[in-house]
């Protein structure tokens, strides 16, 4: 190190800790409170079949320090495992799956714990309590679908995120268990999306700084100096009166006149860079503070409505705000300012102006959470911090909700259902970039596995029995599987009422035909690029679920690896 | 359908691929022993002509950090079993939370190695060379070996480097010297993964506007009116380590050296009541981080080897072949969003086109602002600039005696210096690219 006499030692708790420059670089994602979630959660994998999405999925999250794991998986390790998984060795052939694939996952991470269960999934999901101990599951196919049922049910029971995933040839898809109501508040909007500066509605405080920063303006009193570093804020407000007073005190709404408003801006200055910055604000800085319909459907939500003493925090605040919006027509000030052409003081005080206001809008929301704690009887030791509140106020713009849903689990000899979805699913078939085809493809093998296999009770362990996996099944099972998948995709075009027309239902038939050919060609294999792809999307949704920031899948997402695309559908 | 760059038909090696030296591979050699639905009869022979093409080809993979872990791992357990790795880099502590090759033991060994290393212990069927060093020691002998170059790198220097190589080796008379070349770059959760085929399909340069450089902020906010944490830190960084500790070069993994530009950059915003400056700022400022996680690596990775494996195999379509897309966007903060596109190739590319690109210019700026502009404009991006027309050199960044001699033509006008409708030709030492543009006054 280098010698410096005037080195003084820096305080030490800016310093980052050992563990701090380990993760610095995903801490810069999900801050402290996502790394804290995150180690304190335990994941169950339930891995099936070749079993590579599932570990490869674990990868990605023993490696940023997820608490603990479990593997529930009491296959044997056979020759080719060890050419398709990359957490197993030579000298794994012949033991535990589980116990390799854990011990050598434990390597990453030495601040993770992993464990290994490899009794059989049907006597081990037949115990009591069984899956209290996880946070999250996750489970591959194939997978006997009364089991899986009854998995669900205790997920859904315990309100643990659940994730079914496929994997076959050049194809993937992986379906997520939200609990009914799963509200987010730290979204983690793109920097571009703008924040609300209240230009419509300024506040006393801001139009008296405006005044004083634009004085002189018309006149030609200010210096080239003083000109050309008026904050665009103050620019905007300035020019928003002047227009005002020559339009019946009406602003600039429509495109045409805004486009007019940004001629009288520019007519101020044609150079300047504040004035330029001005000009580009005006298109997406003056529109109204209308909530998007995602905020909207948080204040009207059922849970925002009833509160009663245990209502979770989010809903409480939620109502708080939904109060806050009704009485003053939008929604708490962010108080964020972007940076923009100014003095160093004019700027602070500009950023002041606004953290002030902010607050105050977050005072009046607390305000209103205490009442409705009041109200509700909510006991002392329930009590909102105010952090949360004030964390709320700042993202309230942009807070989403998603609404759980059950998988869709395919039983032997039960026609397939869409429910409520059944008419948005048959329009995506019509869409040429959707995937439904292939989520119909995944759902026929479902089925050809369930009606294919004897119940697993009665089969003694007996591993299931999954299209083209034999010698000479490849073009047989191809059949029965595009057989299957037809009368789904006819099933789903009935239950939505609707028709689709020939040559789009030729088409759309033939697609899937295409879906399921590829699928079979696999015989039930996993190609690792795959799997590794889909442990990256499966890990990315996980991390999210668990620490409730961005934004998760809703609720089906699947990767097509032949045109090397995604599709979401909300199944 | 698929172009004609996978390697000559050779039989496996190890007697057809039913043996039982076959067994690890039994997933994947199901699929490449069936037609698929998107395989052309004529391009794909099921069976023994596939799997002797991943045998027998010959990868160089360019980067072993968060991707090229990820690739290592990827292309090994897709049965390829003769890969180089370059990188010059040495494992740092921040890397282990994605570059699960190595462990805390390893900090401070080079990446290349160690990670060869780990992947051949664990799938020993598999020879992965390494070299530790920089892709421009490396000649075009070299580069002539490989039948596909896959990246995962975190540099566009580098990028635009090997992308201007594998361009310029092209002999049209020798298909086996165009190199199907993959890359992959990430930031958080999003990230790209793209196929270029030189000199056919659009190439790193054609597509280098979608890099477009963060705009910088100008040194006279950072000397006289910072408003932003930011601003103060970039202000120690540039501004007061020139001022007061010159004679000491600046290594940004020095803690001594971050806590100096800490300490002045926090004094500095107490100066001016700007909060925020922290010790993890200043260093996210300094050294340029980029956020990273090993789940974004394994996707982009992932999906460039899977368009490696299926160049090589014939067995479905892959992104790049002429006329298709080529590129696939990803992004994952709000649900899980990918945009698969075909990236148009430039005429007037610098490196796979033809054709001089115009360029608006005004008369009365001087040929310095040029000079300048050309360090932000997305389509150059050079920094050391050096410009000359077909009779005479106007400005050259290096040497120093001919920049010296130079230099005064900074001040001039550029309407003394080129004509309407002029070319001229715009070069930087650290690439092979001439970038050839027309002058047109506005």
């Amino acid at each position: 190190m280098a010698t410096d006499v005037q080195y003084v030692p820096p305080p030490l708790q800016d310093i980052p800790t050992a563990k701090e420059k380990k993760y610095d670089r995903q801490l810069r994602l999900w801050g402290a409170s996502g790394q804290i979630a995150l180690e304190e959660t335990h994941i169950l994998l339930i891995n099936n079949g070749p079993g590579v999405t599932g570990v490869e999925t674990l990868k990605n999250l023993v490696l940023p320090g997820v608490g603990q794991f479990t593997i529930l998986d009491s296959t044997v390790v056979s020759e080719a495992d060890l050419g398709v998984n990359f957490f197993l060795e030579d000298a794994s052939l012949g033991k535990f799956r589980a116990a390799e694939t854990v011990r050598l996952l434990m390597e990453l991470n030495p601040g993770v714990q992993g464990y290994a269960v490899t009794e059989p999934l049907e006597t081990f999901i037949a115990q009591d309590n069984v899956f209290a101990p996880y946070n999250l599951i996750l489970v591959t196919a194939p997978i006997d679908p009364t089991v899986l049922a009854q998995i669900q049910t205790h997920a859904q029971t315990l309100q643990i995120p659940t994730f079914y995933i496929h994997c076959v040839g050049y194809y993937s898809a992986f379906s997520v268990l939200l609990p009914p109501a799963f509200p987010i508040v730290d979204t983690h909007p793109d920097q571009t999306a703008t924040t609300d500066l209240r230009l419509l509605k300024p506040w006393p405080a801001l139009v008296q700084f405006a005044k004083e920063k634009t004085a002189g303006l018309e006149e030609g009193k200010l210096n080239a100096q003083e000109k050309a570093h008026v904050p665009w804020v103050c620019l905007l407000l300035h020019y928003l009166e002047q227009w005002k007073e020559e339009h019946d005190g009406k602003l600039p709404e429509s495109y045409p006149e805004k486009t007019e408003f940004r001629k009288l801006v520019r007519s101020g200055d044609p150079h300047e860079e504040n004035f330029d910055e001005a000009c580009a604000a005006v298109l997406k800085s003056l529109n109204p503070p209308t909530p998007d319909s995602s905020v909207r459907e948080i204040f009207n939500a059922p849970e925002t409505q009833n509160l009663d003493a245990t209502s979770p925090p989010f809903w409480v605040i939620a109502n708080a705000i939904h109060q806050f919006y009704t009485t003053h027509k939008q929604l708490p000030l962010p108080g964020a300012v972007p940076d923009m052409k100014a003095q160093s003081a004019d700027y602070i005080k500009l950023q002041n102006i606004y953290k002030t206001k902010a607050r105050e809008d977050c005072a009046e929301v607390l305000e209103n959470v205490r009442k409705l704690e009041k109200n509700t009887s909510r006991s002392p030791k329930l009590a909102i911090d105010n952090k949360e509140v004030e964390n709320f106020c700042k993202g309230a713009a942009h807070i989403h909700l998603v609404r759980g849903r059950p998988f869709q689990v395919v039983q032997a000899g039960q026609p397939v259902r869409f429910g409520d979805r059944a008419k948005a699913m048959a329009m995506e078939l019509t869409m040429p970039e959707s995937l439904i085809g292939l989520h119909i493809a995944f759902l026929a093998w479902d089925e050809y596995i369930a009606t294919h296999s004897s119940p697993a009770s009665e089969a003694g362990g007996q591993a299931l029995k999954v299209p083209g996996s034999g010698v000479d099944d490849f073009e047989s099972d191809t059949e029965k599987v595009t057989g299957i998948a037809h009368t789904i995709l006819d099933g789903l075009i009935k239950e939505a009422g609707t028709f689709v027309e020939d040559p789009e239902y030729s088409d759309v038939k033939a697609k899937v035909g295409e879906f399921c050919l590829e699928i079979v060609r696999a015989g039930g294999g996993e190609l690792h690029n795959i799997a590794s792809l889909t442990g990256g999307l499966v890990a990315q949704e996980v991390i999210k679920a668990i620490t409730r920031q961005y934004v998760p899948v809703d609720n089906t997402c699947l990767f097509d690896g032949v045109a090397s695309r995604t599709g979401v559908l909300r199944i | 359908m698929a172009a004609t760059m996978q390697p000559e038909a050779v039989a496996p090696t190890t007697n057809g691929h039913n043996s039982s030296g076959r067994a690890r591979w039994k997933y994947m050699d199901t699929l490449l022993s069936r037609p698929g639905a998107y395989t052309d009869p004529d391009d794909f022979v099921p069976g023994a002509v596939p799997i002797g093409n991943v045998e027998q080809s010959h990868v160089l993979v360019i980067g072993a950090g968060g991707l090229g872990c990820e690739i290592l791992k990827n292309l090994a357990l897709s049965g390829f079993k003769k890969i180089d790795v370059i990188d010059m880099d040495t494992i740092d502590v921040s890397n282990l939370n994605r570059q699960f090759l190595f462990r805390e033991k390893d900090v401070g060994k080079p990446k290349a190695s160690v990670a060869a290393e780990f992947v051949m212990q664990r799938v020993p069927s598999c020879k992965i060379t390494p070299y530790v060093g920089k892709i421009q020691d490396k000649d075009e002998d070299y580069y002539m070996q490989f039948n596909v170059v896959v990246c995962g790198l975190d540099s566009i220097e580098a990028r635009r480097w090997i992308n201007a190589t594998l361009v310029g080796m092209v002999d049209e008379n020798n298909p086996d010297s165009l190199k199907p070349l993959i890359d992959g770059g990430t930031e958080g959760f999003k990230g790209q993964s793209r196929v270029i085929l030189p000199t056919m399909t659009s190439c790193i340069e054609c597509q280098l506007d979608m890099h477009a450089p963060r705009a910088a902020v100008p040194l006279c906010t950072l000397a006289t009116i910072p408003r932003q944490p930011q601003h103060c830190i970039e202000w120690a960084h540039i501004i007061k380590w020139e001022e007061e500790r010159k004679d000491l070069v600046l290594d940004t993994d020095d803690p001594e050296h971050i806590t100096w530009l800490y300490e002045k950059a926090l004094s500095r915003a107490q100066e001016y009541n700007i909060s925020g400056v922290t010790y993890s700022m200043t260093q996210g400022v300094v050294k340029n981080i980029i956020p990273a996680i090993a789940s974004t690596n394994a996707i982009v990775a992932a999906s460039s080897c899977n368009e490696a494996f299926k160049i090589v195999t014939s067995s479905a379509t892959f992104l790049g072949n002429p006329g298709l897309n080529n590129y696939m966007l990803y992004t994952g903060d709000s649900g899980v969003y990918t945009y698969t596109f075909e990236h148009q190739k430039k005429d007037d590319c610098p490196v796979c086109g033809n054709l001089p690109k115009d360029m608006l210019l005004n008369p009365e700026s001087t040929l310095g602002e040029l000079v300048e502009s050309l360090a932000e404009r997305p389509e150059s991006q050079l920094k050391k600039p050096n410009l000359r027309t077909e009779e005479k050199t106007l400005y050259y960044s290096a040497p120093a005696s001919l920049e010296e001699s130079t230099r005064p033509n900074l001040k001039r006008k550029l309407r003394e210096l080129l004509a309407d409708g002029e070319d001229f030709a715009v070069s930087d030492g650290a690439f092979d690219i001439t970038f050839r543009y027309t002058v047109r006054y506005t």
